[in-house]
């Protein structure tokens, strides 16, 4: 399987283009092709918006299927990923809304906006209103943030699960799967502004998620 | 003329994405740029935020689901038969 998990720039690439060709023309091997390259980050990027990996395996199977009887009105004004991603998200957004796992999409407002917690910050009035009263430290040094390190990484995907559905799927596709802020928009159907808010948000939140794991680790310690 | 009021950390933290998106304006650019000269909290602040990024790409590593690729490739089989019986 091609490595898929690097940052990859989402040009078209001519070879997806010939593969929906060959799709249109029923090409066994290229939807095969096609489905191994994507399947797994498809189901990921479902678990946005339903509860369980089993659902989200569904969905990804559900999408392929769609992605079969719509392959001939593919047109090339996007790229196949995202138009895979397009379908697959209708679906997904379809399932978790009769799951009750995501409220209809148009509602972003998400109460408190706040990056970071307001106690973190003296107030208005003090003499140092709004700086760090609890600055971050620095991270660089923390054998807990390795990567490789199992136990965050569980805490990582349980934290990016338990987003919001709106802020989960920006930010997978985005810092997980790579894609470029445009496709997010096409794919979402949401605006420039509006992708940037969430991605905003959610970033923030799986930073507060780290900052806890590494200070529960050093309290423990 | 008077100087534009500096950024505090409060402000500076809900602007970071915007930043580093590029989608700030070349003043509020100037602000930010700033801020961070003159905070340590906030250039490591900034910091956390790059390895947060960092950390999620790597979650993109994890083994595949498995495929019922069979069921999958008969479906797509019988759909194009059909498609093309008419």
């Amino acid at each position: 399987m091609t490595g898929y998990g690097s940052k990859q720039t989402m040009v078209q690439s001519e070879d997806e283009t010939a593969l929906v060709r060959q799709l249109v023309a029923g090409d066994e091997a290229a939807f095969a092709e096609l489905v191994t390259r994507y399947h797994a980050s498809m189901v990921r990027m479902a678990r946005s918006f339903v509860p369980t990996d089993a659902a989200a395996e569904d969905v990804a199977q559900e999408a392929w299927l769609a992605v079969v009887r719509g392959v001939e009105r593919f047109e090339c004004r996007s790229t196949v990923k995202t138009w895979l991603f397009r379908i697959l998200i209708n679906r997904a957004k379809t399932r978790g809304v009769r799951e009750s796992r995501c409220a209809p999409f148009s509602s972003f407002s998400a109460g408190d906006g706040r990056s970071v917690h307001p106690d973190r910050f003296f107030a208005e009035g003090h003499l140092n209103g709004g700086h760090w009263s609890i600055a971050p430290q620095s991270w660089r040094s923390a054998p807990e943030l390795r990567a490789e390190s199992c136990e965050t990484r569980e805490c990582l995907k349980a934290a990016l699960e338990s987003l919001p559905s709106a802020q989960q799927a920006v930010l997978r596709m985005r810092d997980v799967l790579g894609f470029t802020a445009a496709d997010v928009c096409a794919a979402l159907n949401v605006s420039e502004a509006n992708q940037r808010v969430l991605l905003h948000r959610g970033r923030s939140r799986m930073r507060a998620v780290l900052e806890t794991i590494l200070l529960e680790t050093a309290e423990a310690s | 003329m008077t100087k534009p009021e500096p950024l505090c950390c409060v402000e500076f933290v809900e602007l970071v994405t915007d930043w580093l998106e590029g989608a700030l304006t070349a003043f509020e650019r100037t602000l930010v740029d700033d801020h961070l000269a003159a905070c340590e909290a906030c250039t490591t602040y900034l910091d956390q935020m790059r390895q947060t990024i960092s950390m999620l790409a790597t979650l993109a590593d994890d083994d595949p689901a498995a495929i019922l690729i069979d069921r999958l490739l008969i479906a797509f089989g019988e759909l194009h038969r059909r498609r093309h019986d008419d």
